[in-house]
């Protein structure tokens, strides 16, 4: 399977690359490059407009992934598969045109304390818009939602909950179908941040009953600078454009514009085309693997992985909840995560260091910032055994 | 490996781990925060300024060992220096860390320790935060200084 993904195949300062980045972006199969290509090179053209041969193939071509995307979801109709340019545009466009008009001052807006920055940031701005207030569900030592803070804090002021399936930072899997239950009991639409889930884990939209899901392309083995909102049909119909232009109008005069058809009063402007194309194949791709083989592999290699880190004197995991996926965050006494990151990249391992846009979830658990490894479906033993050697090299490094 | 030698040094190291002048002085003239967004590395930089001359320079925060030892290795090389002449090693310090060496390394002393970074571009900001800091320090003054 390595031998699909091109960008494995190399070296990197003199070793063979171990890549074990993937919660910051995966890297791409021949087949989803190969569909930018032929796309590129046979079918360019502007979607929706032209009536040659080439629009046509570019709109069957866009809207053909969209319906690829729709099946993947589970979602009911094609209608509810908005293309955005990632993750954070989807909640963005939710908090501005979904729950922007319905909020007063007063009204809350429930989060969880393990939210990426995009999940965080798009509210604060609409309460500063609209004087609701932010409210944030506690995480324990281990990395969980303290869930009786969550039943808690959902309560009839409550507009909205957001919340993340799968914690970029820490792993955590949250009980989201349960969640959303508890939040539908008192009418609380609930949109699922999915970044880091849909490559890891089968999602059912259906089955969640989730009124809103978000993820992008490129952590799911497709191009950047796509993304995608599922969203259910009788809340799009609802909702205003969330913005102006060119394809998302049905009529236009200076007195009144009239707005397109679902899903395109959500897609202003040329779309990035190409970019569903390859999500399409990189879909494909998933399918072709398997997502509930994936998640067996993965689940395994983290179980190796987590025991195989605890060999790495003064090593710290951070984030240790029961339900977790392929994530591997930590800390090492006396040595910044920065410098484990320089050091191990030196043996061509590829981690990520920094606060990991989750800013509160460093303060929360009291360091500046962490090591993270994180696992995708080509990844292997052997490529935990690097790691741990390079980690080994750390404490060699900076020991006296 | 040789490279990582190179950039962590045993100074590098030592600094890293054990910071000189890691605490707030009284009094302070110049005090300035550094913030890496990046990577979260923050500093908060004290300097005591007398007579045009910087008797004193502290620091607090959490970063790296590089950026922890720069800033550990820049408060020592500060004393008894005018702000020109801090200014001025802060353009060979940055000199060296491109690369480039225009700006020579005459004024350098034990700062070229950190020389090993110019390798690791991605670790340039963490060598350079303190110094930035100083900057902002000597250029926003928090209490009115003597001279300048």
């Amino acid at each position: 399977m390595r031998a699909d993904f091109p960008a494995l195949q190399q070296n990197v300062h003199g070793r063979p690359l171990v890549y074990l980045d993937n919660a910051a972006t995966t890297q791409k199969p021949r087949s989803v490059i190969e569909a930018l290509v032929h796309y590129y090179e046979r079918d360019n053209s502007n979607v929706h407009r032209g009536v040659h041969a080439l629009s046509e193939r570019a709109t069957a071509a866009y809207e053909s992934a969209r319906e690829r995307v729709r099946a993947f979801l589970n979602a009911a109709q094609r209608e509810e598969i908005v293309f955005t340019r990632g993750t954070t545009e989807s909640i963005n466009l939710v908090a501005q045109s979904f729950l922007r008009p319905r909020l007063t001052p007063g009204d809350e807006i429930l989060i969880t304390g393990m939210e990426h920055h995009s999940n965080i940031v798009p509210w604060q701005l609409l309460c500063e818009q609209t004087g609701a207030v932010l409210k944030v569900v506690p995480i324990t030592d281990d990395g969980e939602l303290v869930y009786a803070e969550f039943e808690r804090l959902l309560n009839r002021r409550t507009r909205l909950l957001g919340v993340v399936q799968v914690s970029n930072a820490l792993g955590t899997v949250n009980p989201v179908a349960r969640m959303i239950k508890a939040a539908h009991a008192q009418d609380v639409p609930v949109l699922v941040d999915g970044a880091q889930a849909v490559a890891h884990l089968p999602v059912d939209v259906r089955a969640l009953d989730a009124d809103f899901y978000a993820f992008s392309s490129h952590k799911i083995f497709g191009p950047t600078g796509l993304g995608v909102l599922y969203a259910k049909r009788r809340l799009l119909e609802d909702m205003p454009p969330y913005q102006g232009g060119g394809d998302m109008i049905l009529t236009v005069s200076f007195e009144r514009s009239t707005w397109n058809a679902l899903p395109y009063k959500f897609e202003a402007g040329t779309p990035h085309i190409a970019g569903a194309v390859g999500l399409g194949a990189a879909l494909d791709y998933l399918e072709s693997v398997g997502l509930p083989g994936i998640a067996a592999h993965e689940h395994a290699l983290l179980d190796y992985a987590t025991d195989a880190v605890r060999t790495v004197k003064g090593l710290r995991l951070i984030g240790t909840a029961n339900e977790k996926a392929g994530i591997l965050s930590f800390v090492m006494d006396g040595v910044h995560p920065h410098d484990i990151g320089t050091i191990v990249d030196a043996e061509g391992v590829a981690i990520r260091t920094g606060h990991h846009c989750a800013m509160p979830v460093m303060e929360r658990f009291g360091v500046p910032a962490t090591a993270r490894a994180s696992f995708a479906l080509y990844n292997t033993r052997a490529d935990v055994d690097a790691l741990v050697h390079a980690l080994h090299r750390v404490n060699q490094l900076f020991a006296n | 490996m040789s490279d990582l030698r190179e950039l962590y040094q045993e100074v590098v190291i030592d600094h890293g781990r054990r910071p000189r002048n890691f605490r707030a002085l009284t009094p302070v003239t110049h005090q300035a925060e550094g913030f890496n967004p990046l990577c979260g590395d923050r500093l908060t930089l004290y300097l005591n300024v007398v007579d045009g001359v910087i008797r004193d320079a502290g620091f607090q925060g959490s970063g790296c060992a590089i950026s922890t030892a720069s800033a550990s290795l820049m408060t020592e090389h500060l004393k008894g220096k005018t702000p020109a002449e801090a200014e001025a090693v802060f353009r060979q310090f940055h000199s060296l860390m491109t690369g480039d060496g225009a700006a020579g390394e005459d004024k350098l002393g034990k700062l070229t320790v950190l020389s090993g970074v110019k390798e690791f571009p991605t670790r340039v900001k963490c060598a350079t935060l303190a110094w930035h800091t100083l900057q902002a320090a000597l250029h926003r003054e928090t209490q009115p200084v003597s001279t300048e």
